[in-house]
């Protein structure tokens, strides 16, 4: 059991001396312009420790922020310390970490909760998988300040069935942080507790929306409810919920350690920090890469990626997976933030990044993207339920080159229905993917309509 | 485990020798292991999925019994999630990932070219039951695209022939 930050520090010196002993062999693609123009806060650890060893995490400074924040910060301290780094959300959404914790430690309850959503069901990214099962001690970190700044005792990770790996390690992790007493009751005797408890996902794209996954939590099928209420009043079982990406958990542990101050200096004005992306597509360098926020996109696909594979011509990317969009060559030196990209017509999202080469149709993709929302909308509202079927049908007109002119208005019409009246975020960005690529390759679509 | 059964047949939901089957015993363990809490419900599918291989109709009333939950929000769930199946899995499975990234770099090509090879769709099964097609997501291995799954191993960077030599390398 650890009981004091002497004791933590102890056990990270012990460990630290016994890994330069027997020093752990680093590949040496760490040393190729993939990784060295990338700058790692989040992926740090990612691949230097082992993350089935929670001495290993503490070795490389682990819980010592935990420790800290228990010792010497009272929870008000803890919120404003991540409200001067303007930390944003990373799940896509943007909001602002420190003033969601806040609504939260203001609101009386005898119980409250944190849940981690690593519900990553966006095809195309796996930032979250990565820091998952490569620093699962990270996220809990994260998870147990949360907990202090907005007095919570218990947190719930939401993962998916469809990552296995990740639910071994976090589970094993827990096990190990409360073996040691770093999670558990009365935590280093600071009187604060907090547990942490894996909910598996079952495979729904709806439950990455707050109050669907709330609801797949409490066991039910994954429909997402009208907000207000909002989780800061009436979250998980009704009581106040502060609900986060995995990557924004992930980022707390340096925020404490460094300063928000810290944080705040890296990124751009609007959004600070580094974000990761999902690098995957037609390029060359696929992989996780970590930048700081407003690095561009051609730095991210030339000069990080490789640039694209076989030779062929660059055409578009698209980022934010199915609420998002895709972004066409003369855009390419775009600074890369939450509000850059929704200028573009995309969003952030949670970063997946999928390079597309001159080999694709653009109305296909915008048809993948319409089917996946589609099949995946939960069925609760009207405009989404039905306006995406509708859409994926007037689609394949456009691919069977059978449209009109009158489906064109058509399409464009559906696409602003469905967006302003869905109930939840799968319904109001699935037409994100069509609209985009009608603004920049709309010759594609009228390349689909016959009657001239 | 003598009681339950009496209740079910009680009540009519459906005769079956539950004491026999060793996977009941599985089943009802991790639901005390929950307290049988109705909230644990997904839980517990993911359980007894693992445990049976898929969740067929008497696996589900029995669930929705013994967590007192009517039958209908029981199914309701079940149905709602992709990870569950309510058929049969053939004795070896092939999983194709229809993520974004697999379907840039022609997973549907490849997913059709098995299942023409085969003559099922996906989500069906051979009749010899050898053989099940099934499609997901995305397994997060965006950077190994296009991957398909053999029996749980992935398999990266397929192509149509890769694809083929998998399948048939499992099956032996």
């Amino acid at each position: 059991m650890i009981t004091s930050t002497a004791e933590l520090q102890e056990l990270a010196t012990k460990k630290r001396e016994e890994n330069e002993k027997n020093p752990r062999e680093i590949s040496s693609e760490r040393s190729t312009p993939f990784y060295t123009k990338q700058r790692r806060i989040v992926l740090e650890n990612e691949g230097l420790i082992d993350p089935d060893d929670i001495e290993d995490y503490i070795a490389h400074g682990g819980y010592m922020s935990l420790f800290r924040v228990l010792d010497e910060m009272s929870p008000k301290e803890v919120i404003e310390e991540v409200k001067i780094s303007a930390l944003r959300g990373r799940g896509g959404g943007g909001y602002p970490t420190g003033l969601k914790w806040e609504s939260v430690s203001k609101v009386i309850s005898e119980q409250k909760y944190i849940i981690c959503n690593g519900d990553e069901g966006d095809p195309g990214a796996f930032m979250d998988r990565a820091v998952m099962e490569s620093d699962p001690h990270r996220v809990l970190e994260g998870m147990a300040i949360a907990g202090y700044a907005c007095g919570a005792n218990k947190g719930y990770i939401y993962v998916r069935a469809e990552y296995p790996i990740a639910v071994e390690k976090l589970n094993r992790a827990i096990k190990q942080a409360t073996k040691l007493g770093i999670l558990g009751e009365n935590i280093a005797h600071s009187g604060f507790s907090f547990n942490i408890e894996i909910r598996l996902g079952a495979g729904a794209f709806v439950c990455g929306e707050a109050t669907a996954l709330i609801a797949s939590i409490e066991g039910g099928r994954g429909h997402p409810r009208q907000k207000p209420p909002h989780l800061s009043d009436h979250g998980l079982w009704g009581q106040p919920t502060v609900l986060n990406n995995v990557e924004t958990l992930a980022n707390i542990t340096p925020i404490i350690k460094n300063g928000g101050a810290w944080f705040r200096a890296i990124g751009t004005e609007c959004s600070s920090g580094t974000k990761v992306f999902a690098l995957t597509g037609h390029i060359k360098n696929t992989g996780l890469v970590e930048v700081p926020m407003g690095t561009t996109l051609r730095e991210l696909i030339f000069d990080i990626g490789g640039g694209v594979e076989d030779g062929r011509k660059f055409k578009a990317i698209q980022s934010g997976g199915p609420s998002g969009g895709c972004i066409p060559e003369h855009l390419l030196d775009l600074q890369v933030d939450y509000e850059s990209l929704k200028s573009a017509g995309s969003i952030m999202g949670s970063g997946g990044l999928i390079v597309i080469d001159d080999s694709s149709n653009m109305v296909e993709i915008a048809r993948y993207f319409m089917d996946f929302c589609r099949s995946e909308s939960c069925g609760k509202c009207t405009p989404c339920r039905v306006g995406t079927t509708e859409l994926t049908l007037l689609l394949d007109k456009f691919i069977k080159k059978e449209a009109t002119k009158k489906d064109f208005e058509l399409l464009k019409e559906m696409c602003k229905i469905v967006k302003s009246t869905s109930l939840c975020g799968l319904g109001q960005t699935a037409p994100n993917p069509v609209l985009s690529t009608i603004r920049y390759f709309e010759d594609e679509y009228l390349a689909g309509i016959c009657d001239d | 485990m003598f009681l339950i059964i009496e209740q079910i047949s009680y009540e009519g939901y459906y005769k079956m020798d539950i004491g026999a089957d060793d996977r009941y015993n599985t089943l009802e363990k991790s639901m005390k292991k929950l307290s049988y809490e109705k909230n644990a419900l997904i839980e517990v599918l993911h359980t007894a999925q693992e445990t049976f291989g898929y969740l067929g109709i008497d696996t589900l009333k029995y669930i929705a019994k013994r967590l007192k939950l009517p039958y209908s929000k029981v199914y309701g769930v079940a149905t709602f999630y992709n990870y569950f199946r309510l058929k049969p899995k053939g004795r070896h499975n092939v999983v194709v990932c229809l993520g974004t990234a697999c379907y840039i770099k022609g997973s549907e090509k490849i997913l059709e070219n098995i299942e023409r090879r085969y003559a099922i769709k996906a989500g069906e099964t051979t009749s010899d039951e050898a053989l099940s097609i099934l499609t997901a997501r995305c397994f997060g291995s965006c950077a190994l695209a296009p991957v398909i799954v053999c029996d749980d191993v992935i398999k990266p960077k397929t192509t149509l022939e890769s694809s083929t030599r998998e399948i048939e390398e499992m099956m032996k």
